[in-house]
């Protein structure tokens, strides 16, 4: 049931992108999103999606899976291309009724389609490609610096990594109590909204007695094994540059100039 | 109970399924099954850990559909046009592994009217129901207003369970319903399934892992390994396979391999033997 959700799930598999650094994989995937903010140029979306293609062939990540990893943002996706279609003023193309459908909407849409696909998929990519430990491992290191100024950056990583750890659990955990009341002849289809509401109280009673339950018993397992925080903590596979990365940052660079060059000058 | 005729209650024919449609590392989790439950039959129900005895329960009563076959219910296809699987639902019981996790009323008694109510019976009817059915269980009248929650493991079990039987189901499935409890827990509970079936004709299919609680209980025990059912056959017959058992990491119950031992050392006795009573009379039989 739950389980279809792609948005943001590890894919096992070889690659170089997936060897990669994941600070490497973050800084290139906060350009590349920024990137898909500074023009708006068709030139410039077919090049960033080129980019993107690009990876994914590099990913050895099966195109469809990418894909199928937008059907979670797809109502937003169509809403916001209407809703641009239908308010943008400009030179009428189409009228129907009171609505009204501008060519300047139609490339409005056109446009913010492009950059919303390519800003999911784009940071899909990066979490596809890197496991929940590497990348919050990944996000300590860059923040490191916070820490002059007092930010608990283990502390937000430790707990970044927790949840992320927790929600495959908790999915799980969610199919399964449905199931068990469904077996008990719950519904949780019919009725109107207030009623299908309330149909979800003995999903969610069980489900928050059983989260308490794990955060309790792993609070317990990281006291036993001596957990206090940041302090005098080390790594057992620290992150390190290799030359790859420096390959991947030159890359990366490349792709900025293309982006500037293309929106200046086309 | 060999030989007589029992009417069948439940085919699951030739059933097919997979979790993970899409993903990268697919594999059958069930892989062409066919199974039967007889009218007031015990079937016990064993296999290695992620052999697919949970997803082929849940097939049973229509929680999972199976990518292929289908499941038969007195003669009806269950995946017919129009089928009321809700009432399939209520007929075929499913107390899942750790049921003692799904519960969330504020008081016993609530907890077990819950599936009874959700089946349509009006208040009277769902509150007699579940009267009976912790009566059944064996639950001191004391828990009847405590909540579920302050009960012991072996208690909330068996609140879980009453709340299944509430419904009066024809068929009650459970997924290692003793897991996790002491051995008088245990005990206890094999006790009151028992008793289940004999008092109420109820046809049970038992999940578990402890070979001597089927051998002892079970009229018939399937065997599942990978997603195949190996074995379907009467206790006995079944544990006769021992050598391939251990092969798919499972066992023959304590006392066959006593009966092995002794045989090795030149007594005759019988080696099919499977619970301590029999092995019992029989070494009484061969030293007398
Ligand atoms: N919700 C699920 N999603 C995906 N795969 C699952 C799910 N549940 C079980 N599986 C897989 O299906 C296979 C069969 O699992 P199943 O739970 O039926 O085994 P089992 O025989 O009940 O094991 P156990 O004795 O541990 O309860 C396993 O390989 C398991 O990994
Ligand atoms: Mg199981």
């Amino acid at each position: 049931m739950l389980r279809d959700i792609t948005l943001g799930q590890y894919y096992q598999t070889e690659s170089k992108l997936h060897e990669l650094d994941p600070r490497t994989k973050l800084v290139g995937t906060f350009v590349y999103l920024i990137s898909l903010f500074v023009f708006t140029n068709a030139y410039v979306y077919i090049f960033a999606a080129s980019f993107l293609l690009l990876c994914v062939l590099i990913s050895h990540i099966p195109p469809t899976y990418m894909i199928k990893g937008m059907k979670p943002i797809i109502f937003l996706l169509v809403f916001t291309m209407v809703l641009n279609m239908l308010v943008t003023p400009g030179e009428v193309i189409l009228t129907l009724w009171k609505l009204t459908i501008t060519k300047e909407g139609v490339k409005q849409a056109l446009y913010m389609g492009a950059r919303l696909t390519l800003l999911v998929m784009g940071s899909n990519m990066m979490t596809l490609t890197t496991t929940p430990t590497r990348l919050t491992n990944g996000l300590e290191r860059l923040m490191a610096p916070l820490k002059l100024i007092k930010v608990p950056v283990h502390e937000i990583a430790m707990m970044m990594s927790i949840a992320l750890r927790f929600i495959p659990i908790l999915m799980d955990e969610t199919d399964r109590i449905m199931k068990a009341q469904l077996a008990r002849g719950a519904d949780f289809e019919s009725g109107n909204l207030i009623k299908k509401a309330k149909s979800l109280v003995p999903v969610l009673v069980p489900l928050f007695i059983s989260a308490f339950r794990r955060a309790n018993d792993l609070a317990m397992a990281m006291e036993a094994r001596c957990y206090h925080g940041g302090k005098g903590r080390t790594q057992m596979k620290p992150l390190k540059y290799r030359p790859r990365d420096f390959v991947a940052y030159l890359i990366l660079i490349l792709y900025l100039a293309g982006i500037i060059l293309i929106g200046r000058y086309l | 109970m060999a030989g007589d005729k029992k009417k069948i209650k439940l085919i699951a024919d030739h059933i097919s399924f997979e979790y993970d449609k899409s993903g990268a590392n697919r594999h059958k989790a069930l892989d062409d099954v066919s199974f039967v439950v007889n009218e007031g039959e015990f079937v016990g129900l064993i296999g290695h850990t992620g052999s697919g005895k949970s997803t082929l329960m849940q097939q049973l009563n229509a929680l999972l559909k199976p990518d292929k076959g289908t499941i038969y219910y007195d003669g009806l296809d269950i995946y017919e046009k129009g089928y009321d699987r809700k009432e399939l639902r209520r007929r075929v019981g499913l107390v899942f592994q750790y049921p003692e996790h799904q519960l969330f009323e504020d008081t016993v008694f609530n907890e077990v009217c819950f599936g009874p109510k959700n089946f349509g019976m009006d208040k009277k009817q769902s509150e007699l129901s579940a009267y009976a059915a912790i009566k059944k269980v064996g639950l001191p009248d004391e828990c009847f207003y405590h909540s579920p929650f302050d009960l012991s493991g072996g208690q909330k079990r068996r609140v879980a369970i009453a709340s299944v039987l509430a419904v009066k189901p024809e068929i009650l499935i459970m997924d290692e319903p003793t897991a996790g409890l002491d051995p008088k827990g245990r005990e206890e509970l094999m006790e009151m399934i028992l008793s289940l079936k004999e008092s109420e004709g109820l046809s049970i299919v038992l999940v578990s892992h402890s070979m001597e609680d089927v051998a002892k209980l079970a009229d018939r025990i399937v065997v599942m390994d990978k997603g195949h059912i190996v074995y379907d056959d009467e206790p006995k017959k079944v544990f006769a396979h021992y050598k391939e058992l251990e092969e798919m990491g499972l066992a023959a119950p304590e006392m066959m391999y006593v009966m092995q031992e002794l045989k090795a050392a030149g007594f005759n006795v019988r080696t099919d033997v499977t619970d301590i009573e029999e092995a019992k009379e029989e070494i009484l039989r061969i030293v007398t």
